[in-house]
């Protein structure tokens, strides 16, 4: 010990090795908590993992068989770099729930559709571009947002979606700030995190406006058609389709574990998609992308999405008794579909700081913090209402509830801060 | 210098990682290191969790020794010590009496303190007291005797959570709320100005010997886990760029405290020395964290050691009751 010399070595030999942009890579200081959930003591209201058990596994064991026996050898093959040709055909069916006519030409398939998100953050985001999005907006666009270091500009959002209003006093503030926006990025159907849905006049103004501004719309959703009552509006993509850029996914409707999601595009952004596909994976999973559709050829599907929003349907519904029962003076949204609620909590309350303590008493939530690029959002927490069952979201917010209340108290003895 | 070990393939040992505590997700990543060092060694080794199933497990993999890889208040409030030690199964590590002891900071101070190791002046402040008192008075009290900047941190925490730096009154509350989150009691420590190190300790049964210190410095002038997690706002160095004689004394306090604190075969001891060269103790970590970038693994990489020849030693004096 007595002997070492003053010159340490930095544990990381490769710091000064690194790109740039690799420090806007940042773990979440939650993310540490969140290991604790897989311990089945803990509810956790945190993850937004879909109720895979509700699948009948038989489904896709047949799919399997019959692909196997079909197309084995293609399956286990490369291959192109749009995707199957026959899995773009039915998610052109697919999409035609959601009133939107295209060409299996425009389609490219992805792995999940936040690989189509990437895609497209490269291929259009500079240093500095900036990216509006709804105030709360989801942590995983955001997270590729920042690491193509766009900053991204929450607008007003609130029960009917994103204010139009606010969105052109938004673009008309930044544009005399000399800044350039790429896009405008929704979720518009029971929105990641507020579970709100954008109504149909909204999206009618919304679009006018992206078209007069030159701003390209990401339309993503994951979330379309697990609907509980009134089928959502048509997407926005179903009547632009220059301006509009649509994200869909087999992760909510199927299983997130196949990874298989895919972007319609406007035909010249479409061949440049394939060309950054092509180069960032050569081509999305054969195996994963046949199997879907031999599970769309094969299986009723369209059943299978009834079953999800059953099982899902009744979950709200235990989460709103919930909060109605031991929370009834916060105020929650109340989505028509989906997975989320979005939760207001007390003034002075911060849910990021607030965490730790509901750990210790045995339930997980998200920090609104996380839905934010700006910071803001300690006032708020989003509950997930999808993978636990029913009585345990009865048990979870109940903790929620005395982890709240206890909280409350600190802050009243020390003040608001 | 740490003695070479040979391979041994009789030892049994069971890595207890995972439990439920903010630090799980560390304990787990220990636990896999661990378990990966000792089968380089020979051992045969099987990770548990401390789950329901915990009396189970013992029963079914008979192992010679327990490897403890617990962080937070399942492994290092020494109640699983204690349990084990009445299953009759060695472990590695502090006894439940020493851990209990030395895991709550508040008092850990009070006894390296009382052996005449300098330890910042600090207030202990459950949370009860300001359900007489008025927290604002009592606050206004307590930073006037300190005078800022002060340290709040909870009395019984792991991973720097709930640690703030605070330089003045309007900053106060906030950092009390924060460090209550973690534990109903609560430290306010003068905050010392200087070199920030961790020295590991460890005893294969010859006697307690420092590891080389590291040293961690933030970019930001903060210390909290926020700090440590985050990739560029701290930076380690080992070993630290400290004089040599400084890094005797500091190398000295740490023996001392983990002597004082009975801790057996392992500890981290951080420390702060100021700018006069004076090592400070600010807390010992009964089961410092052992994963891939952990201060304790680096310390011994550092020595030229292997992770697998130390963890094993420990084992093998852990069996043999040295330590």
């Amino acid at each position: 010990m007595a002997e070492q010399t003053p010159h340490g070595e930095n544990f990381d030999h490769w710091l000064d090795a690194y790109a740039a942009r690799a420090n806007t890579l940042s773990v979440s200081e939650v993310r540490a908590l969140f290991a604790v959930v897989s311990r089945p003591e803990v509810v956790s209201l945190a993850g937004g993992m879909p109720y895979v058990k509700a699948l009948p596994k038989e489904l896709l064991e047949s799919a399997y068989d019959s692909l196997m026996d079909s197309r084995g050898d293609l399956a286990l093959q490369y291959g192109g770099g749009q995707g199957d040709l026959a899995l773009r055909e039915q998610i052109r069916e697919l999409m035609a729930l959601e009133g939107i006519a295209s060409s299996v030409e425009d389609i490219v398939i992805t792995t999940g559709s936040q690989q189509g998100l990437d895609l497209l953050g490269g291929l259009f985001l500079d240093a500095g571009d900036v990216v509006l999005a709804e105030a709360p907006s989801y942590v995983g666009a955001l997270g590729i947002f920042r690491h193509y270091e766009a900053h991204v500009e929450h607008v007003h959002t609130d029960n009917d979606g994103m204010d139009p209003v606010a969105l052109q006093a938004a673009i008309d503030d930044l544009k005399s700030q000399g800044r350039r926006i790429k896009f405008l990025y929704l979720v518009p159907n029971f929105g990641n995190p507020s579970g709100v849905t954008l109504t149909e006049q909204r999206r009618h103004q919304i679009v006018e406006i992206c078209k007069r501004e030159h701003i390209l719309i990401l339309e993503d959703n994951p979330y379309g058609l697990l609907y509980f009552g009134e089928k959502p509006p048509n997407a926005m993509r179903s009547f632009e389709s220059d301006t509009v850029i649509y994200l869909g996914s087999f992760s909510k409707i199927l299983a997130p574990g196949l990874r298989v999601g895919y972007v319609l595009a406007p035909p010249a952004i479409r061949d440049k998609l394939v060309l950054a596909n092509e180069s960032a994976i050569l081509s999305p999973s054969s195996f994963s992308q046949m199997l879907i559709s031999e599970y769309l050829s094969k299986a009723d599907w369209q059943n299978q999405i009834d079953i999800y929003r059953g099982v899902y349907r009744e979950r709200r519904d235990a989460a709103l008794a919930a909060m109605a029962e031991y929370l009834p003076h916060l105020e929650t949204t109340r989505p028509d579909g989906g997975f989320y609620l979005w939760v207001t909590l007390p003034k002075g309350i911060d849910s990021k700081a607030m965490l730790p303590l509901a750990v210790k008493e045995l339930v997980a939530y998200t920090p609104g913090t996380a839905f934010f690029a700006n910071g803001t959002g300690q006032q708020n927490l989003r509950i997930s209402f999808c993978y636990p069952t029913p009585e345990n979201i009865n048990v979870g917010i109940k903790r929620l509830a005395s982890v709240i209340n206890l909280q409350t108290e600190l802050i009243e003895t020390f003040g608001k801060h | 210098m740490i003695p070479a070990a040979k391979r041994d393939n009789s030892l049994k040992i069971q890595v207890l990682a995972g439990g439920i505590s903010h630090e799980r997700d560390i304990s787990l990543k220990s636990g896999r290191r661990v378990a990966d060092a000792l089968t380089e060694m020979g051992a045969t080794v099987v990770i548990r969790e401390p789950d329901e199933h915990l009396f189970q497990n013992l029963a079914a993999d008979k192992p010679d020794v327990v490897w403890l890889c617990l962080h937070g208040a399942s492994g290092e409030d020494g109640a699983l010590r204690d349990i084990l030690a009445l299953s009759g199964v060695p472990f590695v590590g502090a006894t439940g009496e020493a851990a209990r002891l030395a895991w709550d900071k508040s008092i850990a101070k009070i006894l390296v303190g009382r052996a005449g190791i300098l330890t910042p002046p600090s207030v202990t402040l459950p949370r009860e007291t300001f359900r007489e008192l008025n927290p604002e008075s009592v606050l206004a009290h307590v930073t006037s005797s300190l005078a800022f900047p002060v340290v709040v941190k909870p009395a019984r925490s792991g991973s720097a959570q709930g640690v703030t730096v605070v330089h003045s009154a309007d900053q106060l509350s906030k950092a009390m709320i924060d460090a209550y989150v973690y534990c109903d009691v609560a430290i306010i420590e003068k905050f010392v100005d200087g070199v920030e190190l961790a020295i590991s300790v460890i005893n294969e049964g010859a006697g307690p010997m420092a590891l080389p210190a590291v040293e961690i410095e933030s970019t930001t002038g903060q210390f909290g886990y926020q700090e440590r997690i985050v990739a560029g706002e701290v930076n380690y160095y080992v070993p630290a760029r400290i004089d040599a004689h400084v890094a005797d004394k500091a190398a000295q306090l740490a023996i001392a405290a983990h002597e004082e604190l009975g801790l057996r075969h392992l500890s981290r001891i951080d420390l702060i020395v100021d700018a006069q060269g004076t090592p400070w103790f600010l807390e010992a970590n009964v089961l410092p964290g052992l994963t891939e970038t952990s201060l304790l693994p680096q310390a011994i990489v550092a020595t030229g050691a292997s992770l697998g020849q130390v963890y094993h030693g420990l084992a093998v004096a852990a069996l043999h009751g040295r330590g």
